[in-house]
């Protein structure tokens, strides 16, 4: 069916308490904007009452895409936007697969979700028609059993995305993902609990519409397609990605000693560890198929395939799991594991419940040190002895996270901030804002960007990027501040088109103002740009702000200035000197 | 010589549906629904995928089953090419072809047929497509 470029700004608000829908164009956001997470932020203060608990009906969950999604290459990606139940402030997620492509074509901008159902429910939304359906058989089950199941019974009208929690959402573990084709999520700060609290099982988006340029833009938007397809084609990154997907970075990162290994015990695992859990050693032996998100032609999705014995007399089973930088480092360096098979065992078990690897690894590593300490005895594990590399107890310990059978799992599966302020070892409880650590232990810049970041995400502002710049410099913590504050106002633009991180290179101010202006939404210049993203990332601070997050009482583990960084050791009065800066760039 | 699209190699295939905004793109639409490629995941994605494409048969059942003449052999090179003036729209074509590669456009209600131009082709990074002689 056909639609406009100006039809993109279509909202539409679900409301699971009253099975009821309204749309409404809301060019006043998409124009202002642009759409992910410019939109998503206004939407979020608009529909979000301060204060609220996470996991109740109030907590609206906002999906978002941009102008540019579905209408270049590596505009793939979709933005998720809530309250988080595990930082208490901001939650944001970005995912691709076919979501972002789904949401485009059946006609949205967005859709925000509000309310929560009294029977489990999922969503099919095949356009512009949406469907209260009854998840009551499907809502204790895994993710990958969802999606089996609502592929056969949802008739695709085009092509679709299937969103899904696994039981962890079910059971709010406040970490729990939202699944996307299998194997891409929206990983990070609970999305898939706070779709647990609504009841709401899985949305089944298909798209049943395409864009027209005008006739008058035709030529203008190919010649600009097929600019960006050539540079994207063309790249280092493209070759980087689509060969060892993001795990490419692995092993120099480690030799570089700004990875986090065994509860950051230290900041470089040994040489054999590295080389076994490294991208390069993890195609060789295990790589399967590699994928892409619809419209890219990358290809960074990398699928592992393990075959094992299952039971004996020669009864195989053979599974495939994604496996992906951040992965390896959580599951795999955090927790000492020392084959690359058990790190993609534990992957998938983690799959499997839909939990975020990140939280899930790095809380399982403060458990495992407070275990050796005893600060955690074997009645609090239910009987797990809790031991570095040992991926039958890890595996086992995060079903009961899932199941929550006492007091212990109830508050692992509230994070590590939670479960150490109860148990103690906040020392070495890796979470910065709420949320556990990324890999990266490289200096001032990554934990500046932990501490500071909107989403305490190493994609904020690339903190481990700078710092890695900065080995053998001189710099002044200002110097850092800035540059880190200005990443993540820029950063806003990529959310908000929304374009892939990966392309963020390719997505220059210029090519940006290119390709808008190819699709008929002129009047933008890199000034406008730069405007509105200080004013979205301002507009999440504000709202992070208004939930309660303060930077003079941010917790610091003592760990991380114990540790050497590639930059030496990271000393707690510069990191405090750091924030204080720059919470006064953004007038805190 | 004649041309015809083929799948050379699905294993090279990532599924990143290039294939399909560029061939929709040839009718002035940005989307999926106006293509006359498709590609789907062979039940699960750990499988690969299946890229559904005109096969250019002699003798093309589309063709044959065409009541109105509408749908005639291409002089050379196998498959078909569409009067659109003749189509009245009853899809016969569609069921025709075991391959499911005649697609179906809702909007105008006529078969949307592959013209081996290629321009997927292009786009197709990983040499999973291509055209080749007829």
């Amino acid at each position: 069916m056909l639609m406009k470029v100006e039809d993109m700004n279509k909202v539409l608000y679900i409301d699971l308490t009253k099975k009821d829908i309204r749309t409404e164009e809301r060019a006043d956001l998409f124009d202002a904007y642009l759409g992910g997470t410019g939109v998503a932020i206004k939407l979020l203060v608009e529909e979000c009452p301060q204060g609220i608990d996470p996991l109740s009906a109030s907590n609206p969950i906002i999906f978002a895409v941009g102008p540019l999604t579905g209408l270049y290459p590596l505009a793939s990606k979709t933005v998720a936007m809530f309250k988080s139940p595990l930082t208490g402030n901001l939650g944001e997620s970005h995912c691709g697969g076919r979501s972002a492509i789904a949401i485009k074509f059946a006609g949205y901008g967005a859709i925000v979700i509000k309310g929560a159902s009294d029977i489990p429910l999922y969503l099919a939304i095949a356009g512009d028609e949406v469907k209260f359906r009854d998840a009551s058989s499907i809502w204790s089950m895994e993710a990958v059993t969802v999606g089996r199941v609502l592929r056969e019974v949802e008739p695709g009208a085009g092509v679709r995305t299937i969103i899904r929690t696994g039981t962890a959402g079910g059971k709010m573990v406040r970490y729990a993902c939202a699944v996307t084709e299998t194997y891409r999520h929206f990983g990070r700060l609970g999305l898939g609990a706070v779709m647990g609290s609504k009841k709401l099982k899985a949305l089944v988006i298909s798209a049943d519409k395409s864009v027209e340029v005008p006739k008058t833009k035709r030529k203008e938007y190919k010649r600009v397609y097929d600019e960006i397809q050539d540079v994207v084609v063309k790249s280092d990154a493209m070759a980087k990605y689509h060969d060892l997907g993001t795990p490419g970075k692995i092993y120099s990162m480690n030799k570089l000693g700004g990875m986090a290994y065994k509860n950051l015990e230290s900041a470089r695992a040994p040489e054999k560890v590295a080389r076994e859990l490294s991208g390069e050693n993890i195609a060789e032996k295990y790589l399967s198929r590699r994928i892409s998100c619809a419209h890219c032609p990358v290809g960074c999705v990398h699928l592992a395939s393990l075959r094992e014995l299952y039971a004996p007399g020669y009864y195989f089973k053979t599974s495939t799991m994604p496996y992906d930088n951040e992965t390896i480092y959580s599951l795999g360096f955090m927790l000492g594991m020392e084959r690359a098979e058990d790190y993609l065992r534990l992957n998938d078990t983690v799959d499997t419940v839909g939990m975020d690897a990140i939280s899930t690894g790095v809380t399982l590593a403060w458990a495992t040190e407070a275990y050796a300490k005893g600060l955690i005895t074997k009645e609090h594990t239910d009987g797990l002895e809790l031991k570095w590399g040992d991926v039958k107890v890890y595996s086992a310990a995060i079903k009961k996270i899932v199941e929550m059978p006492n007091e212990f799992y109830q508050s692992l599966a509230k994070g590590v901030e939670y479960a150490s302020s109860v148990y103690g070892g906040q020392d070495y409880a890796l979470a910065f804002g709420g949320n556990e650590m990324p890999e990266y232990h490289t200096g001032l810049a990554c934990y500046l960007n932990n501490l500071t970041g909107a989403r305490h995400s190493h994609l904020d502002s690339a903190g481990y990027d700078l710092d890695q710049k900065l080995i053998g410099t001189d710099f002044s913590i200002e110097e850092v501040a800035s540059a880190l504050l200005k990443e993540e106002e820029w950063r806003q633009i990529p959310s908000s088109l929304v374009v892939c991180f990966f392309a963020r290179k390719v997505f220059t101010p210029e090519t940006v103002l290119k390709a808008l202006g190819a699709i008929g939404l002129e009047g933008w210049t890199e000034d406008k740009l730069n405007d509105i993203g200080r004013d979205i990332h301002r507009a999440k601070m504000d709202f992070k702000f208004r939930e309660g997050y303060d930077l003079t009482k941010l917790r610091i583990p003592k760990r991380i200035f114990e540790v050497p960084t590639p930059n030496g050791l990271l000393k707690e009065e510069d990191l405090r000197r750091a924030i204080e800066v720059y919470g006064k760039m953004i007038g805190r | 010589m004649a041309k015809k699209l083929a799948a050379l190699d699905v294993n090279n295939c990532i599924g990143c549906m290039e294939c399909m905004f560029a061939c929709s793109r040839r009718v002035g639409r940005i989307g999926l629904d106006k293509s006359a490629i498709r590609v789907r995941s062979a039940g699960g994605i750990e499988r690969g995928f299946v890229i559904v494409v005109c096969r250019a048969c002699e003798n093309p059942p589309c063709a044959k089953v065409c009541p109105t003449e509408a749908l005639k052999e291409r002089k050379e090179g196998g498959g078909v090419v569409l009067d659109e003036t003749k189509c009245i729209g009853c899809g016969f074509c569609v069921q025709s072809c075991i391959v499911g590669a005649m697609f179906w456009d809702d909007e105008r209600d006529k078969p949307i047929v592959c013209k081996y131009c290629g321009e997927c082709a292009k786009y197709c990074v990983h040499d999973a497509i291509g055209l080749v002689e007829a």
